[in-house]
Order: C-alpha cells, then structure tokens, then sequence
C-alpha cells in the first residue's frame, strides 16, 4: 500500500525574475508501507524542498501529494501531522526548549487538533516516559523535569527522535537528522534511528549527506539531482550499489 | 503609602499577567494594551451609568478586551500582519470606538455601586481595594494556573516558545495565538475596568503608556521572584505590580509633579530592563571564579591551569 504518493509535484522559485529556479521538476515519487528510503543528491538538487512540500512548511506550485489516500496538498502542516512526523536537521528545532522532557513528549504523544482541558502530567505516564528514554541510552532518564535548553545537541536530537516517533506515525521524515551532531554521536543518533525504525516498522524517508549512511540503512535509495530523481533503486539492487558507483552517478 | 500602593497595585496585577501571557508565553510585544485598557474601562463605566451592576459589566469589560485581542490575532495571524503592527493597528481603531462608547473624553461615574461597593461597608477604602484586589487576583490566578495544566495550556506554551516543533506535532499554531491575544488582553482590559471604577471615571488616556507600566511590572516582578513554576511566574507579575505601583508613589512623594509620571515609568522600565542583565552577568562572573577557584585548588601547583583561568576571566 502507498502511503505517500506524490504527483507530478513543481516548484518554482522567484519566477518571473532573473534569479528563476525550477527546483522541482515534475517529481513522481510513491512511497510504500514499511519502506526505508535514503534520499541523497548535492546541495541545491532540490531534496530538502521535496521534503518540505511533503511536511507542509513549503506549498507546492503545481501537482499532487496522498497522504495515506488523503490529498493535502492544500492542507497546513498541523493537519498533514496526523499521519506524518519530522525530525530537523537543528536539533532546537525539534524540541521546545523552554519546557521540560516530560511536557516535550506529552505533546508528540497524540497528533490530534482537538483542544483538551484535561490535565496533561499523570503519574502513570510518567512511568512509561521513563521506560522509553532508557531504552534511548543517553541519560535522558535523569532529566524528565529538567528543560530541555539544557540539554546537549545529541540528548536534544535523541528526544526529537523519540517524539516523532510517539505518535506512531505512517511516516517518518528524518531531515538530515545528524548532521549537526559530532561524529560520535551521529553514529549513536543513527543507530538509534535504526533501531526504532526496524521495531516500528516505520516507513520512512531520510534525507542525509554520509554516503555510507544512505547505503548501510535502508532497503530504497532515491538519488535527487537538478530538481528530479535520477536514480531509485531498492532491495538487492541498492544492496549491490557501491560508493564509488554512487559518486559516479554523481556526476 | 505600602497599604495604597498595595491596593493599587493588586488592581493592575490583571494587566501584568495579561502583558505577561503575551510578552513571556508567546513572546510576542503586543501594542493592543493601550486600546484594550481604556476599552475595558469605556465599556464597563458606560454600561454601569447605563444601569448594568457592576458584577456584569466588569465581566463584559473583559469580554470586550478578549474581543480586541481576537481583532489583534486575526489581523497578525491570518493578514500575516507584524505582531507590532497589528497590535498598533488595532490600538488606533480602539481609540475612536472608546470615543463612541464614552461620547465625550471623561465620563465620570456617578451614583452607580462600584465592585468595592459590595465589600463591608465597614471597612476604610483602601482595604476594601486591597480585598477586592485579592479576590480578583486569586480568580485570575487560580483560572490560569488550570489552564496551564491542561493540554491547552501546553500548547499554547509550545507554540511561544517553538512555532515549528508546535505545527509539527499538530497543533493549530494561528489558533494557539489569537486564544494568547484573547485572555491577554481580556485581561488588560479587567485592569482598565477595575482602575476607571476605582477612580471613579474612565478616560479617554487612561490607556497611553500602560504598555510600559505593563512591561515594567512584569520584569520588576521577574527580578523579585525567579522560577519556571507557572504558579511562581504568576505571583512575581501580583508581587511586579505592587513593587511597580510602590515606586511610582515613592516618586510622587519625592515631589515630582503627576504629569512627570509617564517619563518616569519609562526611565524605570529602562532600569528593570538593565538590571537583570547585569545582575546575570554579575553571577556568572562569581560562578566563573568559583569554579575556576576550585579547579586550581584540585589540581595545586599546575601552572598552566592558572595561567589559563586568569586568561579567561581577564577577556570578560
């Protein structure tokens, strides 16, 4: 089953100027259950567009996105988050720094729009908050109460991480998710991100820059090159890429 | 002196907690205060000369702020107007309806029985304010301390504090805003009603600088009465008020004529505005050499170590 389709999906910067940019070219793209797809390309190829016209922050000029057989294309990114959630590059934006750990995931608990007067801190939940940021394995356990500002880069993305995924969403839009941690702790954020990925059976889309990332995760990598895919391979194909394959295609 | 300032300072508590929900939650700067201030007084004095109780038209000053909150909302949110602009727009509209309501400039209240009218006759007017101020500002308080314990409230916390992260874990962000808009400035304009009845007048000024008292009160509060309990962030905007009101009355004492009041209020809000910066940097110089004290003291004898605390204490 599909549980993203994309259109023929355009997106046109500044047009009627000199600086004119066609960043999205016509894109086709349908995403499966359980699919984990790595999406790789250089800058300016259009990827992080693809993914913002996906979570809404960015409306597309022409075409069509299903979500789940629902068409939002026209809908605000609140709506869309029912079904989808968003881990950002910056870990400060995933997180609302001025609240606790606790508050943080009682907001990614449940997407929904309705307004709830009930009280939000029950023990019981808390239990459960607990269980689940130690299975994290950053000592986030300790800091349920604490704000999260005052947590580090990599306990900040882990938490995001761990949020997006609450809501058990059917999508999972991972935005270059370690690129802004040391190289210790994105090899940590990334196998966390493994790990939740395989136990939820997570369909998900990762865009990221570490070649060997796109090619040791996931069973589909899409290649975005001047604003269209040029390459979408999965299963034992992608098995079969290589690095030196991947950069030639590159070119 | 204390005994009125208290009194008066409890009647604009409801305006600092209304600055504060927009200026600390949403982190917003919104220029609706000095409108909905004046409205809330227009609406409640002239439906009391109009022969409403007191009880009611105070409860529709407030509605009325909320609604001028909501016009404040919609204009930044929907228009996509600049949060200080829209807030200037509306602020400006409300001048000439707070002119239709009242009819003239100053409309004195009469006969009619004032909030305070309801107290024990008994007691001297000051405490009377002082128990009416109380009871206003514990309702204000209680409501809201709930509210920020409801799903609710922790939304609207996270759509100030982080706009994005708000949208993406489903909450209606523009929403969230207006609702902020909405119980600011409902409260501000309790304030207004509360003050004109205390005065026994409303004013086409009484709105021009409350967004300074309003702003002042709330960091004069939040140097007085540090923490991230809601409930603490609440009672330093009462304790913010009163100390506030204590000093403008401290001035006047000192002689300074009633119309130096404005220029005043600003030169303190500059002050409250420089003291928690220094008063930050001052402790994190103390941190700083503490710490640096002990780590000299752990590892004694390591020149280096020193050399390089003295290094960086010398660059700040």
């Amino acid at each position: 089953m599909e549980v993203l389709q994309v259109k023929h999906l355009q997106k046109v910067f500044f047009p009627g100027t000199r600086n004119e940019r066609h960043v999205l070219k016509n894109i086709n793209l349908n995403v499966y259950e359980g699919d984990f797809i790595s999406v790789i390309g250089n800058n300016g190829a259009g990827k992080s567009t693809l993914m913002n016209a996906i979570a809404g922050t960015l409306s597309a000029d022409a075409g069509e996105i299903d979500l789940v057989k629902h068409n939002v294309s026209k809908k605000s990114v609140a709506y869309r988050s029912q079904w989808m959630s968003r881990v950002f590059q910056d870990p400060k934006m995933g997180t609302a720094g001025d609240l606790t750990v606790m508050q943080n995931l009682v907001l990614a608990q449940s997407h929904t729009k309705t307004i709830s007067l009930k009280r939000y801190q029950k023990k019981a939940a808390e239990e459960k908050y607990l269980a689940l940021l130690r299975t994290l394995n950053m000592g986030l356990e300790n800091f349920l109460n604490t704000q999260v500002k005052y947590l580090s880069g990599g306990q900040r993305q882990a938490l995001s991480l761990l949020m997006a995924t609450l809501s058990k969403p059917k999508l999972l839009l991972l935005d270059e998710h370690t690129a802004a941690l040391d190289p210790k702790t994105s090899q940590e954020v990334m196998s966390i991100t493994d790990n939740i990925v395989k136990e939820q059976q997570l369909t998900t889309m990762m865009i990221t820059h570490k070649m060997s990332d796109a090619l040791k995760y996931g069973n589909r990598l899409i290649m975005v090159q001047d604003g269209q895919i040029k390459l979408d391979v999965s299963g034992a194909q992608k098995n079969n890429l290589d690095k030196s394959e991947l950069l030639q295609a590159f070119e | 002196m204390i005994i009125s300032s208290l009194g008066q300072g409890l009647l604009w508590a409801p305006l600092a907690i209304g600055v504060f929900i927009t200026f600390r939650i949403l982190d917003i700067p919104d220029l609706t205060t000095e409108g909905s201030f004046p409205f809330g007084a227009a609406i409640t004095v002239s439906l009391m000369i109009k022969g409403q109780s007191a009880i009611v038209a105070t409860i529709i000053g407030f509605l009325a702020g909320c609604v001028a909150g909501l016009v404040t909302g919609i204009l930044d949110t929907k228009l996509k107007i600049p949060s200080l602009l829209a807030g200037i727009l509306t602020m400006t509209g409300l001048y000439s309806i707070n002119m239709h309501i009242m009819g003239k400039s100053n409309v004195p209240l009469l006969t009619q029985k004032v909030l305070t009218g309801y107290l024990p006759a008994g007691l001297t007017v000051d405490m009377q304010t002082i128990i009416l101020g109380i009871i206003v500002v514990a309702i204000v308080i209680a409501v809201l301390y709930w509210l920020f314990k409801t799903r609710l409230g922790l939304s609207l916390m996270a759509t100030g504090d982080n706009k994005n992260m708000s949208a993406a874990n489903g909450i209606n962000t523009d929403g969230m805003i207006i609702f902020g808009y909405m119980i600011s400035n409902g409260l501000i304009a309790l304030s207004g009603a509360l003050i004109a009845q205390n005065n026994g007048y409303a004013d086409i000024g009484m709105g021009i600088g409350t967004i300074v008292i309003g702003l002042a009160s709330v960091l004069v509060g939040e140097i007085f009465l540090r923490g991230n309990n809601i409930l603490v962030r609440l009672s330093a905007m009462v304790l913010g008020a009163i100390v506030y009101r204590f000093l403008l009355t401290v001035a006047m004492s000192l002689g300074f004529p009633a119309d130096d009041l404005k220029i005043l209020s600003a030169i303190i809000l500059i002050i409250v505005i420089c003291v928690p910066i220094i008063q930050n940097r001052i402790r994190t110089k103390r941190q700083l050499k503490k710490y640096l004290a002990q780590m000299e003291a752990e590892d004694d004898g390591s020149i280096t170590s020193k050399t390089s605390a003295k290094s960086i204490l010398s660059r700040d």
